[in-house]
Parts: structure tokens; C-alpha cells; sequence
């Protein structure tokens, strides 16, 4: 394209204008720059014209890849440049060291004082740019993520007894000093999981009440048998629903809490802090948050269970003009007081699960603000599936046991 | 260029959070090229005067012009202003999900036009003007030094060729070396790409080092001069400051000054 050494210097500066990239309308001012042959064997002479700022630089970034082929020894002369920034230093010194060859330096001539300051200081910049990061195969990657999640789950799973056994044996030694347990701290996280927890709880499962009745009634009507909507209602609530839409209320709630509130103390290096004064984490932070859900979840999941059945009662009424008084002799007939005590007896177990996790996942926070987000996020994913896998085993169990 | 020339200029400003008047009408100005410094004991509002010229808090009062644009209430103004500047913060305040050399494109992304080849070379010149290894690239801010991390954050706001730089507390948290490395570096870039340069700071090495002129934040105004000059003052908070022992001794390493 630029077969400039074979015309004569005279006519040559002409042609390189004519050829540059100028005539499109890329540029609002002239040519960007003109290549000359000085004919002494000095090679070329390359003179960047006008600005050669970051404004102009994609497109002086193009035209000068289309110069760059023509290889041989060239010289740059600064004396036509007007203004000049560091992404235009950088275009000149990538252009020189690509046209001088790799081992010589591009000779630069008649810059302004400004100007050689700047392609010197970007003259530093390395010539190899560092090779990015191997990229491996696509099957191998998956197969080999799937494996460290697996490995990655089992240790945690394995942390996480670990911890239960930690915080078990610190309640052993609290529980046999009572005066050691915080109690304000207690009453606290209490007020927090529980008391303030009752209006969210209530109206869920008030709603989840209206739904069930609502769907049991419109099947059961079918064959006529309206009346059992309570016996379904009695059993769902008292033995699944109503223990369960709690506990997940709370894992979102309250674990998510302990996750945010333990993480943020550990990136404020506070538990660092407190185990320089001898105090014990587990202690101070985990068990009163642990012992507190243990009695506020089951009042939460009775209070739930109250819910549950006046929103089935409500739909009763509406519905299927079953008034309440006979609702309520039909449910005392219908439902085992067992059924209650199915659901109630999960709770603290519950409860010890979601705040297990949530302290444990808190606990592992470190270094930045970053990880008490992701924590958080997993802390609730966690105490849910392991609350529907204790669920779960306790069905069996019940089953097992004939109640 | 007159030297006189300001670059910032901000008249009659006031701040106040509730009750608590930060500053009552303050006037604040810098000239094209020079290195200002801010300096104050804590709570009289350095930062917070940083943050008011860049737009994050608005003043309950006064007039703020960058470049001779009012930028409190001239939306364009401020753009032109914004691609005028580099701020750099604290701890760099680089975004972590992406990687150094992702993060100092951020600002030419946004601006468009560029290619990624072309954009990746300039991150690496970058790199290499604010003295990082080109290795430093594709790491994540997590895996770099809290210096390292504040040499990215300054690549970043150079990334446009600013003719503005703003540091908070630059040398903060960095050991005596790194810090000196670091006034090394501001100073060597603000020569050679013609800076303007505002720098709120607590180090009496750095004001020594790099400063031209000093604003101290004194009784909800700024009282501006030479370090000469202000040591020559009769204030309470400047005297200790300066004449404190720390000051003595940076004093008696540096050249005499008075």
C-alpha cells in the first residue's frame, strides 16, 4: 500500500497525503500524519501532524494498522504535533517499536520538551503483553466444578457438625453456670426473631389457611363431603404447614440476620477483637442468638398454627356455611391433639438448624464486604434445604413410630 | 496557559448536616498545573469539601465552577467536567467483580469507540505509567497489596487523560516507603502529564513532598498559602500542626523552610 521508497522524496508526500485516511471524513482537521522518504538511507520519516489525543485515537488506532506492514527502520519526527496525551504517546511508541523491530528502541526526534516526557514515560510500558489465563476444556471444566461443588459441600457439610458439636458442648458448659449465659443478649434476639416476626408470620399463614381451605373445598365438594375441608385443614396445618411456612420465614429472616450481623463483626475484625479479651464467640455471639430462636420459633409456629386455622375458618364460613362453632367441635372431633404436637415438636429443632447455619456461615466471613453478601445468600439457601430434610426424616420417624 | 488561571473555584460555600455547620462561607480555589493540598484536623470537612466539588454532596449553599463550568447547576457543565477529572479514593475503590485491567477500561467503555485490542494496550500503558507490572492486569483487586490496589485506582482515573486529578488521602494506610514511592509518582505524573492535582491529605511528608500550595480547613473556612506561609500563621490548630514534633522533624529532613 505505502510503496513509498519507490518514488521519488518530492512526489512521495504528496501520494502518502493523497493515500491517508484523511480524505474520508474520519478526521474534522487534516491528515493525521505523512509518511516521507529522506532518500539518505536513514529509512523513512514518519511526522504525526496535528493532535494525537484519545478522541482521534480509534481511528488514528486503524489507519496506522494499515501503515504498519510496510516494515523498515523509520524515524518519528514530533515537529508538526499539536496536542498530544498519553494514549497518543502510546500510539507512536507502539508504532516505532513495531516498525523499528523489536530490539531497537524507535528513534524519536524533534518532540517538544512536554512531549518526550510523555513517550518517555510511556516508553516503560513492556513490550510482552502477559498471556491470558489458559483456557481449559469446556467438558473438563464442567465435570471438574461438579466434583469441587460435591467436595466443596462435603467439607462444609463436615465444618458444620463440627460447629454443632462446638456450640453443643459450650452449652453444656454455660448451662451448668447459668450466670454465664447473656440474658439481655437473650431477651434481645428474642424480641427480634419473635415478637417482631408475628405480623409477617400471621398474615402468611393466614393466607396459606384461605388457599387450602379454598382448594379443599372446591375437590372435596365433588363427592359431597364439604365437611372434611376441617379434617384436611386440622392435619395440614397443625402437622406441616404451619411449622414449616414459619421455620422458612425465619431462615429468611432471622438466619439471613445472624449471617449479616456475625459477618460484618468479623470484617470489622470485632471477633477478632473479643477473643484477644478472652471472650468466647460462640458464647457471646452464637448461643443467646441459637437459645433465643429455640424459644421463639415454637411460640411463633403456635401462633402460626392459630392463624392457619382462622384463615381456614374464615373460607369454612364464606364458603361453605359451616358457622364457627360447628367448625371448631368438627376440628376438636376430627384432629388428634398428636397432630399438634407432631408440629410443635420440630420446631426447636428448627430453630437450632437455622441458627446453627446462620452463625456458622457468618462466622466464615472474611476479609471483605463482598463475602457477607454471598454468605448471607447461601446462609438462607442452606437452613431452608436442611429445615425440609429434617422435615423430611421426621416424617419418617413419625411414620416408624405410628403417630 | 496564565498561571493564574483557576481550574476550580468555589465561593461562599456552605454545609451544613442538621444542625452542624461544616462550612459557612468558604471560598476555595486552584490553579491550572498547581498540586493543592486540603488539610484539617478530622471532622472539619476536607473530604466532604472533595465530594461537593466532584457532585456526590450538594452544598446548602454556594458557587462551584470546574473549568468555568457551574457545575451545581448546569447539567452539561458537569458532564464536560466528569470527563475532565479523575477521582481517586481511599482504598481505590476499584469494583471488585471485574479485573484490574477491566476496571481501568471502565471509563473508556463508557465512553465508547475504542477497540478491545486497542483498549487492553492503553490499560497496559496505564499499568505501567503508575508503576504496576503488567501481570497486575488480570488479577482482582482481592489478590493485589492495599498499595498496589491504590496504584490500579489511580490508573483508573487517569484512564481518560484527566486534566483534573482529585486523591483522598492518597498515602493512607500505606507504609513510610510505599508512601514515599507513592508522592514520588503523583508528583513524576503531574509533571509530565500536566495535571492539575487536588489532594486532601493528613501527611505532612506528602504536602512536603508534592504540594505547591496548602488549604487549610480552619474555623469553617480555608486559609491558603505556601507551607512557609501558613507556618508563619498565629492559628492554634495550624501551629500544632506544623510545629508539632512530627512536623519538626519532617521539617528538618526537608529543605529549611523558614
Amino acid at each position: 500500500m505505502y510503496d513509498a521508497p519507490a518514488l521519488a522524496p518530492s512526489r512521495n508526500l504528496c501520494r502518502v497525503t493523497a493515500l491517508a485516511p484523511c480524505m474520508t471524513d474520519t478526521y474534522p482537521t487534516d491528515a493525521p500524519f505523512e509518511m516521507t522518504d529522506s532518500g539518505s538511507g536513514q529509512g523513512r520519516l514518519f511526522r504525526p501532524l496535528g493532535d494525537w489525543t484519545l478522541d482521534r485515537a480509534a481511528a488514528l488506532d486503524r489507519d496506522l494498522k494499515r501503515l504498519e506492514p510496510s516494515a523498515g527502520a523509520v524515524r518519528i519526527d514530533g515537529g508538526g504535533l499539536g496536542q498530544l496525551d498519553t494514549a497518543g504517546a502510546w500510539l507512536l511508541v507502539r508504532l516505532g517499536r513495531r516498525l523499528s523491530g523489536d530490539q531497537a528502541e524507535p528513534a524519536f526526534d524533534n518532540f517538544a520538551p512536554a512531549h518526550a516526557v510523555l513517550l518517555e514515560r510511556v516508553g516503560e510500558t513492556e513490550r510482552e503483553t502477559p498471556a491470558p489465563p489458559a483456557k481449559g476444556n469446556g467438558i473438563v471444566d464442567f465435570v471438574g466444578r461438579i466434583g469441587g461443588g460435591v467436595v466443596g459441600a462435603g467439607q462444609q457439610g463436615r465444618q458444620l457438625i463440627g460447629f454443632l458439636g462446638l456450640a453443643t458442648v459450650t452449652m453444656g458448659r454455660v448451662l451448668r453456670q447459668p450466670s454465664r449465659l447473656r440474658y439481655t443478649a437473650l431477651v434481645h434476639q428474642i424480641e427480634k426473631t419473635g415478637l417482631d416476626a408475628l405480623p409477617i408470620v400471621g398474615l402468611l399463614t393466614f393466607l396459606i389457611g384461605v388457599v387450602l381451605a379454598y382448594q379443599g373445598a372446591e375437590q372435596l365438594r365433588t363427592f359431597g363431603a364439604e365437611i372434611f375441608t376441617v379434617n384436611l385443614l386440622g392435619v395440614s396445618i397443625l402437622r406441616e404447614l404451619g411449622i414449616l411456612i414459619t421455620a422458612i420465614i425465619v431462615a429468611g429472616r432471622s438466619g439471613s440476620a445472624f449471617t449479616a450481623q456475625i459477618g460484618t463483626m468479623k470484617v470489622n475484625q470485632e471477633v477478632d477483637a473479643m477473643q484477644t479479651m478472652g471472650l468466647d464467640p460462640i458464647e457471646v455471639l452464637v448461643l443467646p442468638r441459637m437459645l433465643a430462636l429455640m424459644v421463639s420459633l415454637p411460640l411463633l409456629t403456635f401462633f402460626a398454627d392459630i392463624m392457619g386455622l382462622a384463615g381456614g375458618g374464615v373460607i369454612c364460613l364464606f364458603l361453605l356455611d359451616i358457622p364457627p362453632d360447628q367448625y371448631m367441635r368438627q376440628l376438636a372431633n376430627a384432629t388428634d391433639i398428636s397432630h399438634f404436637w407432631v408440629g410443635m415438636v420440630k420446631a426447636p429443632f428448627f430453630a437450632a438448624i437455622i441458627a446453627l447455619v446462620g452463625c456458622f456461615e457468618g462466622l466464615r466471613v472474611s476479609g471483605s464486604a463482598e463475602s457477607v453478601g454471598r454468605l448471607t445468600t447461601q446462609s438462607v439457601v442452606e437452613s431452608i434445604f436442611l429445615v425440609i430434610i429434617a422435615d423430611a426424616a421426621f416424617s419418617i420417624l413419625f411414620q416408624v413410630m405410628g403417630v | 496557559m496564565a498561571a493564574a488561571e483557576n481550574i476550580i473555584e468555589v465561593t461562599g460555600l456552605r454545609t451544613q448536616f442538621g444542625r452542624q455547620v461544616i462550612h459557612e462561607d468558604l471560598d476555595f480555589a486552584v490553579r491550572r498545573g498547581e498540586v493543592m493540598g486540603v488539610v484539617g484536623g478530622s471532622g472539619t470537612g476536607k473530604s466532604v469539601l472533595l465530594k461537593e466539588i466532584i457532585g456526590l454532596i450538594r452544598p446548602a449553599a454556594g458557587d462551584i465552577r470546574v473549568l468555568g463550568g457551574d457545575v451545581l447547576n448546569d447539567e452539561a457543565a458537569m458532564r464536560r467536567a466528569r470527563e475532565s477529572w479523575g477521582v481517586l479514593f481511599q482504598d481505590g475503590a476499584l469494583f471488585s467483580s471485574l479485573t484490574v485491567a477491566e476496571n481501568i477500561q471502565v471509563p473508556m467503555r463508557e465512553r465508547g469507540g475504542l477497540s478491545q485490542a486497542l483498549m487492553d494496550e492503553l490499560a497496559l500503558m496505564k499499568l505501567a505509567l503508575v508503576g504496576l507490572p503488567a501481570n497486575a492486569g488480570p488479577k482482582f483487586p482481592s489478590e493485589l497489596s492495599g498499595g498496589m490496589r491504590k496504584r490500579a485506582g489511580l490508573a483508573r482515573a487517569l484512564a481518560l487523560d484527566p486534566d483534573l486529578l482529585f486523591l483522598d488521602e492518597p498515602t493512607a494506610g500505606l507504609d513510610p516507603i510505599g508512601a514515599a514511592d507513592f508522592d514520588e509518582l503523583i508528583r513524576n505524573l503531574q509533571q509530565s502529564l500536566d495535571l492539575t492535582v487536588v489532594m486532601v491529605t493528613h501527611d505532612l511528608d506528602s504536602l512536603v513532598a508534592v504540594t505547591d500550595r496548602i488549604s487549610a480547613l480552619v474555623d469553617k473556612k480555608v486559609v491558603v498559602g505556601t507551607m512557609a506561609e501558613l507556618m508563619e500563621l498565629d492559628q492554634p490548630w495550624l501551629r500544632s500542626y506544623f510545629h508539632g514534633v512530627r512536623a519538626r522533624q519532617v521539617a528538618g529532613m526537608a529543605a529549611p523552610a523558614s
